[in-house]
């Protein structure tokens, strides 16, 4: 009788163990909600609410915060949550230069951060931490991934991105595995919205191919202006220059355009399906890759809350470093400094049904892992 | 360097001059008039734009929705003036600020409340859509051409508005002695309503325009509204001489210094410092422009005649 009564116990803390922790778990996400790169960070926050929603716990708690795309509004938020809110783990930015004014301190004061974007190479090498785990990728991946395939038809090519820490690693990284020529490497300002200048340059510069790096309002100007230009040559970036999030503000001038991603909605497995249809049922609109990204960040904080406590920091470190989930990704495991590593996709714009988005055409990399890893000593 | 990529250059400079034109035109004209300084400004220019993609997305025409950009920004304008702005005149410019940030804010919160944050869609008519061979063998978009157009068309506008009308003529009596003309039996607060109307219109013409070029968004005013403080600071507050010329210094010395910097520097560094140098570089021309400009003329090249 005994022996029964504990197995029912087994079994029913078992079919339980998704719905409650053992203790409380708070989570402050501190993301992009006004601005022109308000677009990135709502469908990070409802990619990652869905994930909790999902999970009907009612243990977790979510306080979210608008940094509005300011460094110094992120550090005042971080520290308010993790003073007066008393947040276990804190998520959510979008950006590289405001995840690099609040992650360190964060996890200098014991805190997680685990990132659902932003991912500077300053954090993935020797400065990588036990409480810094990064969702996403590493900053340089998916332009390492558009470097590889510009090797296959192009042999001089025109790069540009905006300056702040993401772009510097965007174009490192396309370099890192680019082996043709540059016809020319320029940096623009962040928030630029008029890119003349820097078309009149790609025309006159004879490249055959552009790669350029500019995420949210920046990439739809862009995109915009360059096809009034009259100038034909082909233009790729990796997967945030087209996501989801812009696309329908381009328009058709973005059709045909190739971009690298570790996921796009025509993702053949069963993870990928749920979440695709989960989203546009909650949302009524398409995901974009940051929502898939904080998804899996809420995934991964919830499968390590639910065997271990945060408050013991190291098991609650192993078991996110398992990374235990069903990513709509297919793959996904942590390298040695806490990063993805995944395979990345060549995809291309489309229109179907009239609406416009990614459509998966290739495989570039298999279990890629980033250039940092090696210096990072956890 | 080609002579060919030269002239586009050039042209795209001042293409970005006429557009800054349009916003600091209302905002220098406020100024010289009422002696405001309005922040809200470049939201106006965003209300012109959500209007223009709206009312385009509605009746499938581009240019319904820049007559509608221009009605939603005068109207928002005169709306804001009777409710808001006409409160402010007597107060200092510490207080004009406050309100007219907070407005800013209300504006942009408003939008996000109607329109939602994701950026929307507004496309060039096809009648400037694609690109016209220049001399020396380049192309340059018909649509830019049409802005320059229609910027030269809104500057001659303004001068015969202004030195050839009636209300031209009340204008610049306004912006000499405030009090004089109201004691001449100058109903003075509609003069005010309808100056402010107007640089809203320019305004929101300016947001039509460009966000067809660009995107349409929350906050894409703000950037704007900076350059166009640029501007008129350059030109002399008050005077839309001023602000035509200012506009056209900022626009080729911002293009020109993106440009040619990194090349120049690149004589001297590695090309991919160069470029983050000479990118970094070209983003504080515009401001090292004005403060060379404020030394030898404090008040602005043009300054107008009361300040």
């Amino acid at each position: 009788m005994k022996k029964l009564l504990a197995a029912a116990t087994l079994a029913l803390s078992v079919s339980t163990s998704g719905l409650a922790f053992a203790e409380p778990l708070k989570i402050g996400m501190i993301t992009t909600l006004s601005g022109g790169g308000a677009g990135l960070g709502i469908d990070t926050r409802d990619g990652f609410m869905l994930a909790i929603k999902n999970s009907g716990n009612k243990d977790v708690t979510v306080v979210t915060e608008d940094d509005a795309q300011k460094p110094e509004l992120a550090v005042q938020i971080a520290d308010k949550m993790i003073q007066s809110d008393q947040v276990d783990i804190l998520t959510g930015i979008v950006w590289s230069n405001l995840l690099m004014a609040v992650a360190p301190s964060a996890v200098a004061q014991g805190k997680f951060y685990v990132s659902t974007n932003a991912a500077p190479a300053a954090l993935a090498g020797a400065n990588c931490n036990k409480l810094y785990f990064n969702a996403a990728y590493q900053n340089d991946n998916l332009h390492e991934a558009m470097g590889e395939y510009a090797n296959k038809s192009y042999k001089k090519m025109f790069i540009l991105a905006p300056n702040y820490p993401a772009g510097k690693d965007s174009l490192t990284g396309f370099k890192r595995y680019y082996k043709g020529e540059l016809a020319s490497e320029v940096y623009t300002q962040v928030g630029q919205t008029d890119y003349a200048a820097e078309i009149a340059q790609m025309r006159a510069s004879g490249a055959d191919g552009i790669f350029v790096f500019l995420p949210g309002g920046m990439g739809i100007a862009f995109m915009k202006q360059f096809a009034q230009s009259g100038v034909k040559i082909p233009v790729m970036g990796p997967g945030f220059s087209f996501s989801q999030d812009v696309l329908p503000a381009i328009g058709d001038a973005a059709l045909g355009a190739k971009a690298s991603g570790q996921w796009a909605p025509d993702f053949d497995n069963e993870a990928s399906k749920k979440f695709l249809a989960d989203f546009q049922k909650e949302y009524g609109r398409l995901p974009s890759i940051y929502a898939v990204q904080a998804y899996d960040a809420a995934q991964l904080i919830l499968s390590a809350a639910a065997k271990a406590t945060v408050k013991d920091a190291d098991a609650f470190g192993a078991e996110l470093r398992k990374a235990d989930i069903k990513s709509p990704r297919g793959k996904f495991k942590f390298n040695t400094n806490q990063h993805p590593i995944q395979d990345i996709y060549l995809t291309e714009v489309v229109k179907q049904n009239g609406v416009l988005t990614n459509k998966t055409v290739e495989k570039i990399f298999t279990d890629h892992k980033d250039a940092y890893a090696k210096d990072c000593k956890i | 360097m080609t002579l060919a990529l030269a002239l586009e250059q050039l042209l795209n400079g001042l293409q970005l001059g006429v557009m800054l034109f349009l916003m600091a035109a209302g905002l220098t004209l406020i100024f010289g008039v009422m002696g405001l300084i309005n922040l809200a400004h470049g939201s106006l220019y965003m209300v012109g734009a959500f209007a223009c993609a709206t009312v385009a997305a509605w009746t499938g025409s581009f240019w319904i929705g820049l007559v509608a950009s221009l009605a939603c920004a005068a109207a928002a304008g005169a709306l804001v003036e009777l409710l808001i702005i006409r409160r402010l005149y007597d107060r200092d410019h510490l207080d004009q600020v406050l309100a007219t940030f907070a407005l800013i804010l209300m504006f942009s919160e408003g939008m996000r409340w109607l329109f939602g944050s994701f950026p929307l869609y507004l496309d060039i008519p096809p009648l400037l859509q694609g690109a016209v061979p220049l001399p020396g063998g380049t192309e340059y978009p018909v649509y830019r051409l049409a802005i320059i157009a229609a910027g030269a068309a809104v500057a001659f506008g303004l001068y015969m508005l202004i030195s050839r009308t009636r209300l031209g003529m009340r204008i610049r009596a306004g912006e000499s002695d405030r009090e004089m003309i109201g004691a001449l039996g100058v109903d003075i607060r509609t003069l005010y309503t309808v100056v402010f109307a107007l640089g809203a219109a320019l305004a929101g013409l300016a947001g039509a325009l460009v966000g067809a070029l660009q995107s349409v968004q929350v906050g894409m005013g703000e950037p704007v509204l900076i350059l166009a403080f640029v501007v008129i600071v350059i030109g002399g507050i008050g005077s839309i001489k001023g602000a035509l010329l200012g506009a056209l210094l900022v626009g080729v010395t911002d293009t020109m210094g993106r440009f040619l910097l990194p090349k120049i520097l690149a004589l001297f560094v590695p090309p991919a410092q160069a470029g983050m140098i000479g990118g970094a570089a070209a983003s504080m021309l515009i401001y090292i422009v004005m403060a060379l400009i404020l030394a030898v003329k404090p008040r602005g090249l043009f300054p107008a005649a009361h300040a």
